[in-house]
């Protein structure tokens, strides 16, 4: 497997399946591990990180989890392709910053992925689509478990796994679920969700997690503590709040299509007639639109485009995406124009 | 659309703040983001959320410790997490344990690990607390007369304060 493969494969995450996948695009769960006997990344002189490297490097070539990934050392990588990575939700957006000694283990399906010397020398994330957080966790857990074999993790019987932020010291796990809202949003609801969230031990987050704008209705709800509750009552915790929110999300969605079916029609068939008819088009606009218009496609308004394609569309015009696949660098305002044709091809809209 | 800092190039990054529930945008273009968000970090990093949590730590413990206590393994000093709000390495903790006792409990609401523990247990690197963890298992083990894993335990003990002595 190569990187370049990667480009015209669907991510798993984005396949669109699995449960609640209406409202729910993917469940991820990532680790945080250090190995004992080296200092944090942030903190290691060059030699130390290297040797995290190779010794993190070692243990995952030989999981048996592993067998079909590729490695990649960040330093090699061009910033193009660092940020494709980054689009592709295999790795975050700190992992591009100082790439000398990181690194990044796929697996050839994008379900996993490891970052290696990130802000802990592991972070093992495990990406599926729809509501299947458990199934991740189950994975995640039996890859950290095989990993752990061959390694000697910090770990503190009082305090758990050791992690270079207090903040993930415990069990070293965040569960994040993405989830779709634009009923919500368009109620002026998800002010108050956001507050109820917070109250609760939970963050909610954008597009890309941390630090990120939520962007076209997409919202990131993770868990904040890690330390005093077992791995199953923090994914539980927040498996009982996606359940409500998807709840509430689908009855706001059947309240504004009895109350409101012409204004949610009319604007669900303006976001793709301007989809289709665009020549020049920024990715906020087209995230905003593709949004509305996978809320045609779970309302049975849309018919003639299919929710992977949209999905496939969110990532497709994501700037490196779009630089990729034109083998160049291209300007912000080349981009919108280079991204508005390959949204007019792909719908089959106005030539 | 024009970046409000330079009011040169196209923005093409929209930042929302909140603040006291009042939204304030931003657009900037690429460069004058880049130059924004170094600033921005530098101003409302985490590390200075945790540093403002550090200052929990009661002032005279806290003069003490900024002195001049270095972690015995990497030579990091409380001083240094008060800026990065990271740590040095895994010893750490156990070197800054008063000053990170109530900060974790601060941040989690406990400071008492619950969950999965590793594979390779027999090389947890302070076998003090797992002592003390493991006795005070034993314990509760016996009181409620589950004698099997008891005696599980009792030998777990004894295996460990064995390997103390060496």
């Amino acid at each position: 497997m190569k990187l370049e493969d990667l480009l015209y494969k669907k991510s798993e995450w984005l396949r669109g399946t699995g449960p609640k996948s209406n409202i729910v695009i993917s469940a991820r769960i990532r680790l945080a591990r250090n190995l004992n006997g080296f200092s944090f990344f942030n903190w290691a002189k060059p030699k130390e990180k290297e040797g995290i490297l190779n010794t993190a490097k070692g243990a995952i070539d030989k999981s048996k989890f592993m067998k079909k990934s590729l490695f990649l050392s960040m330093k090699d990588l061009t910033e193009i392709d660092r940020q494709f990575l980054v689009e592709r939700h295999l790795m975050s957006p700190e992992h591009v910053i100082d790439p000398e000694y990181k690194g990044l283990v796929i697996d050839d399906k994008e379900i996993v992925s490891i970052m290696v010397n990130e802000e802990d020398h592991l972070r093992i994330q495990v990406l599926q689509s729809g509501f299947n957080i458990i199934e991740a966790w189950h994975m995640c857990d039996e890859i950290d478990t095989d990993i752990s074999n061959r390694v000697t993790y910090a770990f503190s019987s009082k305090w758990g796994y050791l992690t270079a932020c207090p903040t993930n010291t415990g069990t070293g796990l965040r569960a994040s679920v993405m989830l779709h809202l634009p009923a919500l949003v368009m109620t002026n609801q998800i002010g108050k969700v956001f507050q109820a969230i917070s109250k609760l031990g939970l963050t909610m987050r954008g597009f890309y997690g941390e630090g990120t704008e939520a962007i076209g209705n997409f919202f990131q709800v993770s868990n904040q503590l890690a330390l005093g509750h077992s791995e199953n009552d923090l994914i539980d915790k927040i498996g009982g709040i996606v359940d409500k929110l998807v709840k509430r999300e689908e009855s706001t969605r059947s309240i504004l299509m009895a109350k409101n079916k012409e204004e949610m029609v009319d604007k669900i068939w303006r976001a793709y007639g301007t989809l289709k008819s665009a020549r020049i088009i920024t990715s906020a606009e087209t995230i905003k639109l593709l949004s509305t218009i996978r809320l045609g496609v779970d309302l049975d308004i849309v018919g003639n485009v299919d929710k992977i394609q949209i999905n496939e569309l969110f990532i497709l015009t994501q700037p490196a995406h779009l630089q990729k696949m034109e083998g160049k660098l291209l300007t912000p305002n080349q981009r919108d124009y280079k991204r508005a044709d390959l949204i007019r091809e792909r719908l089959k809209g106005e030539k | 659309m024009q970046c409000d800092v330079c009011h040169k190039r196209e923005a093409t990054v929209h930042l929302t703040e909140i603040i006291n529930n009042n939204v304030s945008k931003l657009h900037l273009c690429e460069q004058c983001a880049r130059e924004k968000s170094e600033e921005m970090e530098e101003h409302f990093g985490l590390a200075d959320l945790l540093s403002g949590l550090t200052d929990l730590v009661p002032v005279v413990e806290k003069e003490e410790i900024d002195k001049d206590v270095k972690c015995p393994s990497c030579g990091f000093t409380f001083q240094n997490f008060r800026k990065m709000g990271r740590l040095g390495c895994p010893k750490c903790y156990e070197t800054f344990k008063d000053q990170l006792s109530p900060l974790l409990r601060k941040i989690h609401g406990s400071e008492n690990h619950v969950g999965k523990t590793p594979a390779r247990k027999e090389l947890v690197h302070d076998k003090a607390t797992l002592l003390d963890d493991l006795r005070a298992r034993l314990e509760k083990a016996i009181q409620s007369e589950e004698f099997e894993e008891a005696a599980r335990l009792r030998d777990q003990v004894r295996a460990v304060s064995k390997e103390q002595k060496k």
